[in-house]
């Protein structure tokens, strides 16, 4: 895990859900902007699991559990293609801010793999 | 709230509307709890067979829910009572256990502290379940279904 690209993931993840959820909440449904934002998310986090797989041969190895580095990973992989399909099948307002939430949710998760990944020293 | 929408259909069904909101972030905490027991259980189940056993536990149970939420007849809707009920006792027995006692739970759940790992949301969200169900309990066209 490259600590400056999950900062980059953050910086997309926490505007990209709130302006689904202020949008959603306005009653837009789903648009190519409130998708593409999620998409983008979903984009890196599978650039980041590349880079996870790929670091520790670079000598950047977890300090934490990988085990649970990778739990989070997987759901984090799983939620935006869960919203978007959601989205994609009920173009309703409500689509939108759950696109929002799981964008979120997915920046909760990137904190916390952060921690495993780079703080924790166990 | 009534804004007519025409790709709307039965707009007085459980999953419609902010419903549908609701049955997402269950869906998202019980991933996190299914998640979080998979690693908990796998890792070192011996360290805390308690703990480990009610994060499990819980994560059927809010799996369960988010099913329930989402089906429609009278059985289901019985089930999410259930189940919703079932999450706001254990996250207040557990919350406050794991205050007046924090030697019992010494390993994190996710109820632990009323849920303050995943901010409260574990608190929050059966009341909010409760009283989505009180304001659309199943109809007879439902039921029947």
């Amino acid at each position: 895990m490259i600590e400056w690209f999950t900062w980059l993931q953050l910086a997309i993840a926490v505007p990209g859900g709130v302006l689904c959820v202020v949008l959603g909440l306005f009653g837009r449904k789903p648009t190519d902007l409130t998708m593409g934002a999620t998409a983008l998310v979903e984009l890196l986090l599978i650039v980041q699991l590349a880079a996870a797989i790929a670091a520790p041969l670079a000598g950047n190895t977890a300090t934490g559990s990988l085990l649970e580095f990778y739990t989070y990973l997987i759901s984090a992989i799983l939620l935006p293609v869960a919203a978007g399909f959601w989205a994609l099948v009920e173009r309703s307002r409500w689509s939108t801010v759950i696109l929002g939430v799981t964008s979120l949710s997915v920046a909760v998760m990137l904190y916390r793999m952060n921690q495993i990944w780079n703080v924790q020293g166990s | 709230m009534t804004q007519s929408d025409s790709e709307t259909p039965a707009p007085s069904s459980r999953v419609s509307g902010i419903g549908r909101l609701l049955i997402a972030v269950y869906g998202v905490l019980a991933l996190a709890a299914t998640g979080r027991s998979f690693v908990q259980i796998v890792r070192a189940f011996d360290e805390a067979p308690l703990a480990y056993t009610l994060s499990a536990l819980a994560a059927v149970v809010y799996i369960v829910a988010t099913v329930a939420l989402v089906k429609r007849s009278a059985l289901w809707y019985r089930i999410a009572w259930i189940t919703i009920s079932f999450e706001l006792l254990g996250v207040l027995v557990v919350g406050t256990l794991s205050l007046v006692d924090p030697a019992l739970f010494q390993h994190a759940t996710v109820w632990s502290v009323y849920g303050s790992g995943y901010l409260f949301i574990p608190l929050v969200l059966p009341l909010l379940g409760m009283w989505w169900l009180r304001r659309h309990p199943v109809t007879l066209a439902e039921a029947r279904a």
